[in-house]
């Protein structure tokens, strides 16, 4: 009916183009943010997009060495993300200390 | 046949991740919004990794998929975690929806037996939400 991967080739598209259509809604969210919370689950699904983005160009070009990219992004989005959670922690609970600091959320 | 399935994958998974990031900026505050981010992380990224490893179907590249979709099922919540933990205790606004806080007792958020021993830096935020 179709040639050969014709509907590969086209499912490809679409997974491209809803990927980098989610990343700038998630980085919309990363800008207007509203709270340091907000702005690190903005960033962390940015890297885990990207996650998918590099596995996704791995079925597109034919390279499987793009799954080493993947996993390797994986391992920093999550070590990323735990660190900026404790630091929003940490920074909040230090803001009480500082002259002036009433709590500006 | 398994081009369809692979391009199933992939459709289901670029879904997924588009409506994850919709959920992100729609949703009204930081736990709901988080409850929609790691949907994109388990599912968007699950369905286009295993759309990868049925693509290869060599034993190390579906090794590696494995691997990178178990690391992803085990980070997810565990991240998920440590954020929401920092939104409660740091006192951003929860939705005016909100049914319930069940840690609302409790001051801020943190357990009653970790917190009066010294009170140099730990918690105490102004607790005015």
């Amino acid at each position: 009916m179709f040639e050969e991967g014709y509907i590969l080739d086209l499912a490809i598209r679409f997974g491209f183009l809803s990927i980098a259509a989610a990343m700038v809604v998630a980085f919309v969210r990363l800008i207007i943010g509203k709270s340091l919370p907000d702005r690190v689950v903005a960033l962390d699904l940015i890297t885990v997009l990207a996650v998918a983005f590099s596995a996704l160009f791995a079925i597109s070009s034919n390279h499987a060495a793009f799954i080493d990219v993947a996993i390797a992004l994986a391992l920093v989005a999550f070590l990323a993300t735990v660190a900026f959670a404790r630091f929003a922690e940490r920074w909040a609970n230090e803001r009480p200390l500082r002259k002036n600091g009433k709590s500006d959320q | 046949m398994s081009e369809i399935v692979i391009s199933f994958l992939i459709v289901a998974g670029g879904f997924f991740a588009f409506a994850a990031a919709l959920g992100v900026l729609r949703l009204p505050d930081v736990l709901t919004r988080m409850h929609a981010s790691t949907k994109a992380g388990t599912l968007g990224c699950g369905l286009i990794l295993s759309a990868a490893a049925l693509h290869f179907g060599d034993t190390g590249t579906v090794g590696l998929c494995i691997v990178a979709i178990v690391f992803l099922f085990m980070t997810a919540p565990v991240a998920a975690h440590m954020i929401g933990r920092a939104a409660y205790r740091t006192g951003v606004p929860m939705s005016d929806r909100t049914v319930i806080d069940e840690m609302a007792g409790q001051q801020d958020g943190v357990p009653q037996d970790a917190a009066p021993d010294d009170k140099t830096t730990d918690d105490v935020p102004s607790s005015s939400n």
